[in-house]
């Protein structure tokens, strides 16, 4: 690596152009909502003049709070089930046989290629009242149904659809979705590289499998753990595209409320206030997960 | 049972385990097994569900009627639908283009330089990606219509976008010279190249691996952005997934399922392609290094 001023020449011209482009298209609009977040909005919504915290003290409200407060829970429920559901995916793509584990990595990268909104509305043909799972649980619950009624169609109540759609577990299955490749990749990350001798040290020295699971396996994957949890909370936290797909009015989040802002609202510095909040939150979470990974060192991005 | 096939320490370790009776072969417990196989399920039925029944003749229901591939030619009748296809590839190439180029002077600068504040700067320059989406369109959206007053249209979409594909493409570059070895550019010098015939002949061809697989990541991003998209377009501007958004708000048609089959087709295509791309050249490092 070579001292810029040695070729200041050369460096100003392979940097210039990003530099500009990251300060004039994408810090200074950050910067510009940061200034909105203390303005005030006009009667007709345009932006007044007038610095104040009003913005901020809004977003305080009861009515506002909560929906942070429901944002951080749906996001933290979604966080649990994808590691439940991703850890133990890791392990089996980590612990296969070469031959195989470059398809299932492939297999859990994919969906990053495809088109979130799509992957996200592909849950509506799975979740309404005419879905996948309304049709399956009817079909079984019909055929039960009426062989206990013996044949007779009219002896028993069909099955009634249940509402999977537009709520908040709803949101809860189309972030877990969204997020669970995000958490395999840093798992498997931190699962291959280890010391297998570890676990077969515990092994043979007479801890069962879960007793090595718990003390040796877990331990020892928690920077990935870390990493991939903490990305897929962000992730979550931030989402606009799931809650509008999948949620309902009453299930709200961080995301949708600053889109509303800009939208129908028409209230673009409470918005940019809710925005630099989430930016913050956002930067504190982060800033956590670089603190792990410096220690474990687990090194996924 | 694992073979080793490959080269490297993974397969160096598994020839170990071949003789032992396995504890750690996880993936032969049932319980792990059907995990895994419901979390490929889960990960992949929804996608598969939506392009089967972009085949099936029945128009409302789930229920597989028969195969008919009608619904792609009325989505490719539909004016406004193949508009938006031409628009989303229009920003796709446009933005590619530009953020491949100044993303891969950014990760040769990165890479090749010290500077005061490095650190601090590459956490600013890589923003972008890890930002959340609605914090920088809501942002876009302010600039573009409120500060500079420039109409809403393909050109806001198309800076926007660069906006946010640069920064990939940077990694990527710079990940890739991580392994170039430097005395190649020396050795260059020594036999007479100038500085300019080096660059060309020597670092490039060693960088180019890098900037395809970054340029195919920056073109599957763009083609795939809706929520910067939404804030960043204005009447007449529609891309093909903010078409897509549309027509779900209405109603979830076939039509729609061949459209978003499409997409899905073309950018898989593309970053299957890239992929491979990575892996060729991260072989070569390995092939130089070990």
């Amino acid at each position: 690596m070579r001292y810029w001023r040695r070729e200041w020449q050369a460096f100003t011209i392979l940097m210039g152009p990003g530099t500009f482009w990251l300060v004039v298209f994408f810090l200074v609009p950050i910067g510009l909502i940061w200034i909105y977040s203390f303005l005030d909005r006009g009667p007709q919504g345009q932006i007044e003049w007038v610095f104040s915290f009003k913005n901020y003290a809004r977003a305080l409200e009861p009515i506002h709070l909560l929906i942070f407060w429901k944002s951080l829970w749906i996001s933290a429920v979604a966080t649990i089930f994808c590691l439940l559901l991703g850890f133990p995916m890791a392990m089996g793509v980590a612990f296969a046989p070469s031959r195989w584990k470059n398809l299932l990595l492939l297999l859990v990268a994919l969906p990053f290629f495809t088109n979130l909104l799509i992957r996200t509305y592909a849950w509506i043909a799975i979740l309404r009242t005419k879905g996948y799972v309304n049709e399956t649980i009817g079909w079984a619950y019909d055929g039960i149904a009426s062989l206990y009624a013996g044949g007779d169609p009219t002896a028993f109540t069909p099955y009634e659809p249940i509402e999977f759609l537009y709520n908040q577990p709803a949101i809860i299955v189309g972030l877990v979705y969204v997020g669970l490749p995000f958490l395999i990749l840093p798992l498997y990350a931190t699962l291959e590289k280890f010391d297998r001798s570890f676990l077969e040290a515990s092994l043979d020295l007479g801890a069962g499998q879960w007793q090595t699971f718990f003390k040796v396996l877990v331990p020892i994957a928690m920077p990935g753990i870390v990493a991939g949890s903490l990305l897929v909370f962000i992730i979550s936290l931030g989402t606009y595209l799931v809650p509008d797909v999948l949620g309902g009015t009453s299930s709200e989040m961080i995301g949708t409320l600053i889109a509303r802002q800009f939208g129908a609202s028409r209230d673009w510095p409470f918005g940019s206030a809710l925005s630099c909040l989430l930016l913050y939150v956002t930067f504190i979470v982060l800033w956590i997960r670089a603190l792990f990974a410096g220690r474990g060192n687990s090194g996924a991005f | 049972m694992a073979q080793a096939t490959t080269a490297g320490a993974a397969a160096a370790k598994s020839v170990q385990h071949v003789s032992k009776p396995l504890p750690l072969e996880y993936l032969r417990k049932r319980w792990l097994q059907a995990v895994v196989l419901f979390g490929f399920f889960f990960l992949y039925f929804p996608i598969i569900a939506l392009m089967a029944t972009s085949f099936n003749e029945d128009k409302r229901n789930i229920t597989w009627k028969g195969f008919t591939t009608d619904w792609y030619v009325k989505a490719y009748n539909d004016a406004s639908l193949f508009n938006a296809l031409v628009n989303s590839l229009t920003v796709a190439v446009v933005s590619t283009i530009v953020s491949t180029i100044i993303g891969t002077m950014l990760g040769l600068a990165l890479y090749r330089y010290r500077f005061p504040n490095k650190a601090s700067f590459e956490s600013i320059a890589y923003l972008p990606i890890v930002i959340p989406e609605i914090s920088m369109a809501v942002a876009m959206l302010a600039y573009f219509a409120q500060f500079l007053e420039v109409p809403l249209g393909l050109f806001t979409i198309t800076v926007s976008h660069i906006a946010f594909s640069f920064p990939f493409v940077a990694v990527v570059v710079r990940t890739r010279m991580a392994g170039f070895d430097e005395s190649l550019e020396e050795a260059s010098r020594d036999l007479g190249a100038s500085g300019q015939q080096t660059f060309w002949n020597v670092t490039v061809p060693y960088m180019m691996p890098g900037i395809i697989a970054g340029a195919l990541l920056a073109f599957t991003l763009s083609l795939d952005d809706f929520v910067i998209t939404q804030f960043t377009s204005g009447p007449g501007s529609t891309t093909l997934p903010i078409k897509i958004y549309s027509m779900v708000r209405f109603s979830v048609t076939p039509t729609v399922n061949a459209a978003s089959t499409v997409l899905i087709v073309i950018t898989l295509t593309v970053a299957v392609a890239a992929m491979a791309m990575q892996a060729r050249s991260e072989k070569n490092m390995v092939k130089k290094n070990g």
